[in-house]
């Protein structure tokens, strides 16, 4: 039942939003308190509802076609339910009493988002998966198409016919599983019988990977991503990149790895260049962007190859890795945005040439933004430097020839992602202050919040992981039993 | 049998036309339950089976919204408002004679029913040429493939000897060249008359030039009531002999989607490019003709009923506006927010994004499909994508753009929330599909 609560929650709230026209007090309180509900009913499953009952819901749902309305929550869902909550309880205290044109349909855009996000996450019905996949688009392509910069129709056209067409590939799999299951159906667990041959393997991968990969969105297929990105309103832009690109790691990791382990092995060095590749390829560019909001997409590029890598390590240290790093790269990125917006609101530039110097009238900020940017490189003692080490084991461990390279080349990327933030972090506050940035920037109590509440949530992951680590123990375990390469050709 | 029986109901009020259509809906609901009014013998020349009787039930209640939506907009046409709604009960019946023959000249009688009416409701707007233009071409074309319906059908009987539809040729028994002529004859005519390529020509033309009312309901109502037609005649009538039929069937769709979507892209007017996406919907119902097997008559119901929902909704909107090009939907979701909100439902569920009828429809056409031949559904699907670019720029140019000054266009009171009833028909056939097709089986 908490499942469908959580979903109910902002899908009520949206609906609410949309009849309901109020001004932009009333919205974006309206819009704060249910995802504050959602948070609590969040945190009361981590605390009290963690009996198995709670955790699933089934209710029949197109019978003839052999699809139910199936959500079940385990380690991996519990994480990314968390971190979506958090993460929108924070952007939206952060957005208190904003004025935003038409704020009753932005906030009711963004909180249908959450429900498509949440239903991806934990719907283990693969037909109802590829319903909450596309609902989760559609919010996201209006917020940015309305709210958006200048170029932003042509831009998130784009993002919509990229990512429309990687899904479409991955409906043709869908129905092709379904047809191949004893049973007809859409269920995840009817299709984790079915025993097919190598060469099928390789199409259904491909299949499958092409949406994840757009939408992660792994090189050559993230040209939608730097755009998107730097035209969408960064509140949205958040969204985007804290919740929205685990769905394709989710993607990965409930479907694509445990369903074609063999693909998966015999590709993976395929998918690791790529990964790594895209690594080195995004924080070369990210080092020579003088915009903001472009730099940290580039960024976020590098960190989703990392991230990507280690899915195709196929060992239980990098998933464990993985599963961690997916709740810390969305809180730290998502403090990155928040920090953008702010300089870019106060100040009214986000170009890197014309900022400098704000760390002498404004300390609060800069102090926020440093904690935030080291996080970012992942610096030991936070949050990151734990999912990261981990990966980086995993990926030693690989099974592949190439372990090795992969492993050489990504450590490459991070040397160059503390080039490009320590460059940003001096262009930004260091430096003679100009006309531009000689006032001081008053941060509002709620902003401070909000912020303090990242950074103590990075610190505190930092010094203590465990918690999360145990969230997601089995997990990480199953899928491993699932793609150990070397037992499935012992039993094959 | 209620065919014919009801239609002598020419009514002059709009008002007595929808009472008529409303009690047509409720006694053919109750026949799918199984209570019959009245019966009367048809010599085994009609059948209504539940896949007649559900197809009806569409068409019942599509053609009652629209007339709801855009009924009072027929009386802009011309002076004989009574008239066009007796040329369009006729239609009617016709359409239920193409979805329950049981005989081929039923069929063809069917078809002639349909037709006659429809050159004429073409060619309404005396004074506008292009209507005149569109008539005769329409008329013309339209002569020529009857007379290759009826060659074929001619052929049918000189190698079978009757014009039975229920019992399936077989190939092994009868005369075969005759028989190869006949098939081959019957498969271009209706192919024609759905409007498919490489038979297609005449439509964007005829579409375009009709008055926009008219057009509404050739793509919507009377396509979908002859691809029923169509796809009982392959799916019965020549069903064994699918070997020879299947790849030509194929190829139409792979050109029909091709051409439809591609040249879709490039129209400036909103009308003409919806002629264009009907002949590449078309190409998507077409696959229910190819696979022969439950879920592609299935698919069609739905495709049915979501793409004539959605489609009347548009071509209701589009009467009522001046700039028919892209420009004029500009900033409609600020005059009007109800109005682009279903709009936009509309040419989501056209697309087949989830949550719409149309979604549903375009699953059960590719499922259908990829149990044959799974090039073809990647074709389709890709075509899928192709769709959103022209569809999206109407979504765009109603939210994203700032509308010009003077294109101010007024809508009836009650017709923003008739167009949200429809909208809400077809996101209710996206969620819960199984409320339509539950009326085949149960």
């Amino acid at each position: 039942m908490v499942v469908l609560l959580l979903l109910l929650i902002p899908l009520i709230g949206a609906c609410f939003l949309f009849l309901y026209k109020g001004d932009h007090r009333f919205a974006s309180a309206a819009a704060l308190q249910v995802s504050f509900a959602s948070l609590l009913v969040m945190g009361a499953r981590l605390f009290y509802w963690n009996t198995p009952e709670m955790l699933i819901f089934s209710a029949p749902w197109l019978t003839s076609l052999g699809s139910s309305f199936s959500l079940q929550m385990d380690g991996l869902g519990t994480m990314l339910s968390l971190l979506t909550t958090i993460s929108y309880f924070l952007l939206f205290w952060y957005l208190k009493g904003r004025t935003i044109e038409r704020p009753a349909a932005f906030f009711g855009w963004l909180l249908l988002a959450q429900v498509g996000m949440l239903g991806v996450f934990l719907s283990i019905d693969s037909l109802l998966f590829y319903f909450f996949w596309e609902l989760a688009l559609i919010p996201m392509y209006f917020l940015a198409s309305q709210w958006g910069g200048a170029k932003r129709i042509p831009v998130t056209f784009k993002f919509f016919i990229y990512t429309f067409l990687g899904s479409v590939f991955m409906l043709i799999g869908i129905l092709y599983l379904q047809s191949k299951t004893a049973d007809h159906s859409f269920a995840l667990e009817s299709i984790k019988k079915i025993r097919l041959s190598n060469e099928q393997q390789s199409w259904m991968f491909w299949l499958f990977f092409i949406a994840f990969a757009i939408k992660l969105p792994v090189f050559p297929f993230h040209t939608w991503q730097p755009d998107t990105y730097e035209e969408s309103p960064t509140p949205v832009t958040s969204i985007l990149s804290a919740v929205m690109v685990k769905m394709g790691i989710l993607g990965l990791l409930r479907w694509l790895l445990p369903l074609f382990p063999i693909a998966s092995y015999m590709w993976g060095d395929v998918v690791m260049s790529l990964a790594v590749v895209g690594i080195v390829y995004a924080s070369l560019l990210a080092m020579q962007q003088s915009d903001l909001k472009r730099l940290i997409a580039y960024s976020s590029i590098a960190h989703i190859g990392l991230m990507t890598a280690g899915a195709f390590a196929l060992n239980n240290m990098a998933y464990q890795g993985l599963l961690l790093q997916l709740f810390t790269h969305g809180i730290n990125i998502l403090g990155m945005w928040i920090l953008a917006d702010i300089i870019e609101r106060k100040t009214g530039t986000r170009s890197l040439d014309s900022l400098g110097g704000i760390a002498q009238q404004s300390p609060t900020l800069t102090i926020f933004f440093v904690i935030i940017a080291l996080a970012n490189i992942a610096l030991p003692l936070t949050n990151a430097f734990v999912g990261e080490f981990l990966l980086f084991n995993g990926i030693l461990a690989t099974p592949s020839n190439y372990y090795w390279v992969f492993a050489a080349v990504g450590g490459l990327g991070i040397i160059l992602s503390a080039v490009y933030t320590l460059k940003m972090i001096r262009a930004i506050f260091y430096g003679e202050p100009n006309t531009i940035t000689n006032k001081p920037i008053q941060l509002e109590s709620h902003e401070v919040m909000a912020l303090s509440v990242i950074v103590g949530l990075i610190l505190f992951f930092g010094v203590y992981p465990q918690p999360l680590l145990d969230m997601t123990a089995d997990f990480s375990k199953e899928l491993f039993s699932q793609t150990d390469i070397t037992s499935l050709f012992r039993k094959s | 049998m209620l065919s014919s029986v009801f239609i002598k109901n020419k009514s002059l009020i709009h008002v007595l036309a929808l009472i008529g259509l409303a009690i047509l809906f409720i006694l053919n609901l109750a026949e799918i339950n199984g209570w019959l009014l009245f019966e009367i013998d048809v010599k085994g020349m009609l059948r209504f089976d539940r896949y007649a009787l559900v197809m009806n039930a569409i068409m019942l209640a599509s053609l009652f919204f629209y007339l709801l939506l855009s009924g009072r907009t027929m009386e802009k046409v011309g002076p004989h408002y009574a008239d066009y709604l007796a040329l369009l009960f006729f239609i009617c019946a016709g359409l239920f004679m193409v979805t329950g023959y049981a005989s081929l000249l039923i069929l063809f009688l069917g078809i002639e029913v349909i037709s006659i009416p429809l050159y004429i409701l073409t060619g309404s707007d005396k004074r506008n040429l292009k209507s005149n233009e569109a008539a005769l071409k329409y008329f013309l074309l339209g002569s020529f493939s009857t007379g290759l319906l009826l060659l074929g059908i001619a052929f049918f009987y000189g190698a079978r000897g009757n014009f039975s539809a229920t019992v399936s040729v077989d190939p092994t028994v009868v005369a075969s060249s005759l028989q190869l002529a006949s098939l081959l004859l019957l498969l271009f005519a209706m192919s024609f008359k759905v409007s498919v390529a490489p038979f297609h020509f005449w439509t964007p033309d005829v579409y375009d030039g009709a008055p926009t009312v008219f057009t509404s309901f050739m793509a919507t109502i009377v396509k979908v009531a002859l691809f029923a037609a169509f796809v009982r005649l392959f799916e019965d009538t020549f069903s064994l002999q699918f070997s020879i039929w299947q790849p030509w069937v194929a190829g139409f769709v792979v050109l029909t989607l091709l051409i439809g979507n591609l040249t879709a892209v490039f129209q400036q007017s909103v009308k003409r490019m919806l002629a264009y996406s009907s002949i590449a919907q078309a190409g998507f119902m077409l696959l229910a003709v190819y696979a022969i097997n439950g879920d592609s008559k299935e698919g069609l119901l739905l495709y049915a009923a979501s793409y004539s929902l959605a489609t009347i909704g548009i071509f209701a909107v589009l009467t009522y506006l001046q700039d028919y090009t892209f420009e004029g939907f500009n900033g409609l979701a600020k005059k009007q927010p109800i109005v682009a909100a279903s709009l936009a439902i509309f040419f989501l569920s056209l697309a087949g994004i989830p949550l719409t009828g149309g979604f549903m429809a375009k699953l059960f056409m590719i499922k259908a499909a990829l149990s044959y031949q799974p090039w073809l559904a990647i074709v389709a699907v890709v075509m899928a994508v192709v769709s959103v670019f022209y569809y999206f720029r109407v979504i765009q140019a109603m939210y994203f753009r700032s509308a010009d000054q003077g294109t101010q266009s007024a809508f009836p009171k009650a017709f923003p929330a008739l167009l949200l009833v429809t909208a809400l028909l077809v996101v209710l056939l996206g969620i819960f599909p199984e409320a339509l097709l539950g009326l085949l089986y149960f």
